[in-house]
């Protein structure tokens, strides 16, 4: 009886575990098709080609237009000098973490950035508008601090701590022999962190900073705040611009359900899924070639 | 045996899907008002002194901007929508699809006010400069006889009431079939705060908002007609003598004909004293 009821037990566990798993597999499927049904029927009203590289966003004007083309470049120009400012800095502070900082350090410093990725968005947003913009303005001698340059600087900070902490694991989990070996042979400590360590553990930091950039890509509130908004083709990072994040965030409120401009969010939302499947995709690429 | 867990979890996410689309119908004690940025602050006020004479009845107000009241509204989610632009016709028309006549109450009046860095020398524009500043056509402010340097235009989404009725009535001056747009380097902000707060520490910014939101740290500009007419400033008596050129109904919409809890309260909001109310936070009541 006793040993039926412990295999019962493991059985109940087993499926539980298994449930939760695919949950998350049928959730994601779910919200795919939704985006999908809600979202298509304006790629057939408008067509992929005039959404994808209209120059207009001008949703609630008679007759609408639907470009996304200043969106979509907007969301990478942010994106990329996010990436640009977080990633080398983010690096360097995971191999002086788990390299060169003195333990008491160590310590202080990841309980630092354990902190920094618990400020929630809107106060980052709220900070980069009060005090970053004023300040990029007078640097620049720009006519305003609301601009993309704004939001990067922002966003850096937010996917800093992804990036640190994700990097500093696996720069730590990179086995003690293999730096044993390159002392014994008699490389420098520097020599050590950067031909050997940084190297071995190159795959992990790669998906360190995919997390990152997929988060600085999905932000919202913060960009929305600082970034101005203003739906053109940026010609500068010292300019305005509006994210597709934030045109959603901004607008869904708004729309009504059925109408274009509600459809047009979804298949916003479908590009924002696309951009995200494939920064994930090359992460997935590159990180398998690596451990070839 | 898998196939069958999936089928499981697909309908529990389709339950979810399903109970989360009930609508939910407000308590008949309490009402939900939603709407207008504008509005925002005088539903407030008014649910607070309503609150007071009536403790039995709770009253709930949230901003998002005029088309998020109407799409809540519609979808039967607040009681009362707060509005400060006029009904579309495809937003009647939807609202007698699902079974009801919008009704608009007018509650009290707004001025919009132009305004700009106390320290622009700039103090007064007509509407034809307005419309050229924000459809970009001046982008300097020496064209409108200020220091020389680039305008900065700041506007509010495209969700708020003040943002299509300014397109409407400043920028298209009315005409009903008029193509005019905001410049498309227009700096759309998502609140009048944020505008407050960009005009406030930027001299070459441009923006407009209620004339309830200006503080010493903005200047509001004179506005005429044309440039024989004359300059009039944002204020209640001069929107109540209608020679402030840019002013506008703010409204109440509701499901037909207002009935129970949501009656009294416009009741309450349309007497001497929520009347009172609206020209506290410096609005221009509807009954003087």
């Amino acid at each position: 009886m006793k040993p039926n009821l412990r295999r019962l037990k493991e059985k109940v566990i087993e499926k539980a575990i298994s449930l939760s798993g695919v949950i998350s597999i049928v959730f994601v499927l779910l919200i795919f098709l939704f985006l999908l049904r809600e979202g298509l029927a304006l790629f057939r009203k408008e067509g992929v080609f005039a959404f994808l590289f209209g120059k207009n966003w001008y949703p609630i004007s008679e007759p609408p237009q639907f470009g996304i083309l200043p969106l979509v470049l907007g969301s990478l120009l942010v994106t990329g000098g996010a990436a640009l400012i977080s990633v080398p800095i983010g690096i360097a502070a995971a191999l002086f973490i788990a390299e060169i900082a003195p333990p008491r350090l160590r310590e202080i410093m990841k309980v630092g950035i354990e902190l920094l990725a618990a400020i929630p968005s809107v106060v980052i947003g709220f900070i980069g508008m009060i005090t970053l913009g004023p300040w990029l303005k007078n640097l620049f001698g720009i006519p305003t601090g609301l601009t993309a340059l704004t939001g990067s600087v922002t966003l850096a900070f937010m996917a800093m701590p992804t990036i640190v902490s994700i990097a500093e694991d696996a720069i730590t989990a990179v086995p003690r022999q293999y730096r044993e070996a390159a002392i014994a042979m008699g490389a420098t400590k520097w020599q050590t962190t950067w031909r050997i360590v940084a190297r071995a553990a190159r795959p992990g930091m790669l998906a360190a900073v995919m997390l990152g950039i997929g988060r600085v890509i999905g932000e919202t509130m913060a960009v929305m705040m600082v970034t101005g908004n203003a739906a053109r083709i940026p010609r500068s990072i010292l300019e305005p611009v509006r994210t597709l994040t934030a045109t959603v965030a901004a607008e869904m409120g708004e729309t009504v359900q059925g109408g274009s401009h509600y459809a047009a969010l979804f298949a916003i939302g479908i590009v924002l899924f696309v951009i995200t499947f494939i920064i994930n995709g090359v992460a997935d690429y590159a990180l398998h070639r690596s451990q070839h | 045996m898998n196939v069958k867990m999936i089928v499981y979890v697909m309908m529990l996410g389709f339950a979810i899907a399903a109970g989360g689309c009930s609508r939910k119908q407000s308590a008949a004690n309490s009402l939900q008002i939603k709407g207008s940025d504008t509005m925002v602050n005088l539903g407030q006020a008014w649910a607070e002194a309503f609150m007071k004479i009536e403790p039995k009845i709770s009253v709930a107000v949230t901003g998002g901007g005029s088309g998020t009241g109407i799409a809540s509204l519609l979808a039967k989610t607040c009681d009362i929508a707060e509005c400060s632009r006029e009904l579309k016709a495809e937003e009647i028309a939807l609202g007698k699809q699902k079974g009801f006549e919008p009704r608009q109450i007018i509650v009290a009046l707004d001025g919009l006010a132009v305004i700009v860095h106390p320290a622009n020398p700039v103090s007064r524009l007509t509407l034809g400069q307005l419309a050229q500043i924000f459809t970009g056509s001046i982008r300097d402010w020496k064209d409108v006889g200020g220091t020389p340097g680039p305008i900065v235009v700041l506007s509010r989404e495209v969700n708020s009431g003040t943002h299509v009725y300014f397109k409407e009535h400043v920028l298209r001056r009315g005409k009903v079939d008029g193509k005019e747009e905001f410049a498309p380097d227009a700096l759309l902000l998502p609140s009048s705060q944020a505008i407050a707060d960009e005009v406030a520490q930027n001299p070459a910014a441009i923006g407009y908002y209620g004339m309830g939101y200006v503080t010493s740290k903005q200047k509001a500009v004179a506005v005429a007609l044309d440039a024989a007419a004359p300059y009039v400033e944002p204020t209640i008596a001069n929107v109540l003598a209608k020679t402030y050129p840019i002013s506008r109904p703010l409204l109440f919409v509701t499901h037909g004909q207002p009935q129970g809890p949501v009656d009294r309260f416009i009741d309450f909001v349309l007497s001497p004293e929520g009347q009172k109310i609206v020209s506290r936070l410096d609005f221009v009541p509807v009954k003087p």
